[in-house]
């Protein structure tokens, strides 16, 4: 479909109610990108994902978008500021890049949910599989449920909270984000190790929770894991091993 | 990619539609893999006869007059029904290794996709909507089944190199993956009698089982022998005469989404594979674990 026809047909449909049964994808995700400071569109609804990849990627306005239902791949990617609630589970991929903004999740999410997410809050009010967090770089997220294997692999920065167990290797080869685990944890990947829970770290804990929404659990329940720092220079007794 | 579909009836009041829902969870995954596609449908086991499912690449010649042929060759009743590219043979399950044995003189060209008492398979190059509407895969009644749409990786585009692959009888098994320790596993089951027909990795998964389970493991058994003895990525979901099970490697970076509910258990790649299935809103929907073996029996 030529461009020029995509805006118009996304302009006449501006309302805040995009039914995917009805409308494209691509209308919707157009819709929200032709969105500019100070439009009065601040409120959307999205009907029917019905498992669809992508959707509500890129939005870039301080706008507010209810989905209803589940998502597949990718929902929120590159989020900037947008406040998106997914009414259902989310596929692999939820927020990924995220920038700003937040997402929260009311059912399970798959997996690499937030990988290599910059900034803003992610909430998963179930569980979270496999590799959440990977590689993430200053988002917080924030997991009701458990997490699977291998999450926060290599995470460079921000904060992953999480209400329930995590999977085997938690923080293989991690950075400097800090990990908030309240249950058991699998086992530790290389490098990361248990930390003391000093009280800088209940307070922004709490902060965390608060924003989250959580409510009837203390920040002195949980356990924090961070990086060792003993993959940071090459130690060279390894130097046979190359 | 390859996006991998299986649906388990527990209501026998939806198998009669078995191919319907099944062909539409499949065609959902469509974009997952162009190459080609597959279908293997279990219907009720009648007990008293045995199906071979048959294709060739010259139908018109290969399949004409060969009920007649087959029947002389084993001095039992045979019939055929043509679909296609794809033939079922009927016959006595007494004479299903004789009938093997005659399909391949009688007409050296064509290829076995599957044989057993229950199962009939289905699989073509081409889109899962092109593949489904060439057998006629909606209409098709029957238990349970599973499905596949390949974006090849490990070995040619062709017919015998879709999926659902079949190495036993009413056994068979989809896959989305690759394995890298195929050729030797492939080396160890030839040794043992396994016969190959194509270079394909998945093929060596499906044989695998079926020699786990020729040395008496249950289908249970048998996808827990998967996860110490191949190497690789992995999901698999496998169909037997009255079960269905579904595996995933440790690593589980293949996708996998399950629901249950009273009617049905159901596997797709992603739940937008599951989302026209009845009652979907209610179902218990979840993420099969790494390294955990999932099986249902009737």
């Amino acid at each position: 479909m030529p461009a020029t026809k995509l805006s118009k047909a996304a302009q006449d449909n501006a309302s805040r109610v995009f039914d995917l049964d009805v409308s494209s994808l691509r209308e919707l995700n157009q819709a929200l990108h032709n969105l500019t400071p100070g439009s009065n569109e601040t409120a959307w609804e999205v009907l029917n994902p019905k498992g669809n990849h992508s959707v509500a990627v890129g939005v870039d306005q301080p706008v507010s978008i209810d989905v209803r239902g589940s998502v597949g791949y990718y929902c929120g990617g590159m989020n900037s500021g947008g406040a998106i609630t997914v009414h259902g589970s989310a596929g692999p991929g939820v927020g990924e890049n995220m920038m700003s903004g937040s997402i929260t999740v009311k059912g399970d999410a798959s997996q690499y949910a937030g990988a290599t997410g910059k900034g803003g809050l992610l909430v998963i009010e179930g569980n979270a599989s496999s590799r959440c967090g990977i590689s993430m770089k200053g988002i917080d997220i924030v997991v009701h449920g458990n997490i699977g294997h291998m999450s926060a692999f290599m995470a460079q920065s921000g904060n992953l909270v999480v209400l329930g167990d995590a999977g085997d290797a938690l923080g293989d080869s991690i950075y400097e984000a800090r990990l908030f685990v309240r249950g058991e944890v699998g086992s530790l990947g290389a490098d990361c190790i248990a930390k003391e829970m000093r009280p800088e770290h209940l307070e922004l804990l709490q902060g965390l929770l608060d924003r989250a929404g959580v409510t009837g659990v203390k920040p002195s329940e949980f356990k924090r894991y961070g990086s060792a720092r003993t993959l940071y220079n090459f130690n060279i007794d390894n130097a046979d091993a190359y | 990619m390859c996006g991998i579909v299986g649906l388990f009836l527990k209501d026998k009041a939806l198998e009669p539609k078995l191919g319907a829902m099944l062909s539409e969870m499949l065609v959902s995954l469509s974009d997952r893999g162009p190459d080609s596609a597959g279908i293997a449908i279990y219907g009720a086991a009648a007990g008293n006869e045995a199906k071979i499912t048959i294709q060739s690449p010259k139908p018109e010649r290969d399949f004409r007059g060969l009920d007649t042929e087959l029947a002389k060759a084993l001095g039992a009743p045979v019939s055929i029904a043509v679909k296609s590219t794809h033939a079922v043979i009927r016959t006595t399950p007494d004479k299903l290794d004789a009938a093997r044995e005659a399909l391949q003189s009688l007409r050296p060209d064509i290829r076995i996709m599957g044989a057993g008492e229950a199962v009939e398979i289905y699989k073509e190059v081409g889109l899962p909507e092109a593949v489904v509407d060439r057998f006629d895969v909606r209409k098709m009644t029957g238990t349970h089944g599973i499905g596949h749409t390949r974006m090849a990786t490990e070995s040619a585009v062709t017919t015998m190199g879709a999926h659902p692959f079949s190495t036993g009888a009413d056994q068979c098994l989809v896959h989305n993956g690759s394995l890298s320790n195929h050729n030797n596993v492939r080396r160890e089951l030839i040794r043992e009698g396994m016969k190959f027909e194509t270079e394909n990795d998945t093929e060596v998964a499906a044989a695998y089982l079926s020699s786990q389970m020729a040395h008496g493991k249950n289908l249970g058994e048998a996808l827990e022998g998967t996860l110490s003895d191949l190497d690789g990525f992995f999901t698999f979901v496998v169909g037997t005469k009255n079960g269905f099970g579904v595996v995933r490697d440790p690593i589980a970076c293949k996708p996998a989404v399950m629901a249950e509910t009273d009617q049905y258990v159901a596997f797709g790649s992603e739940y937008r594979a599951l989302t026209k299935l009845p009652g979907i809103d209610n179902a218990r929907v979840w993420e099969p674990e790494p390294a955990t073996v999932y099986f249902w029996e009737h």
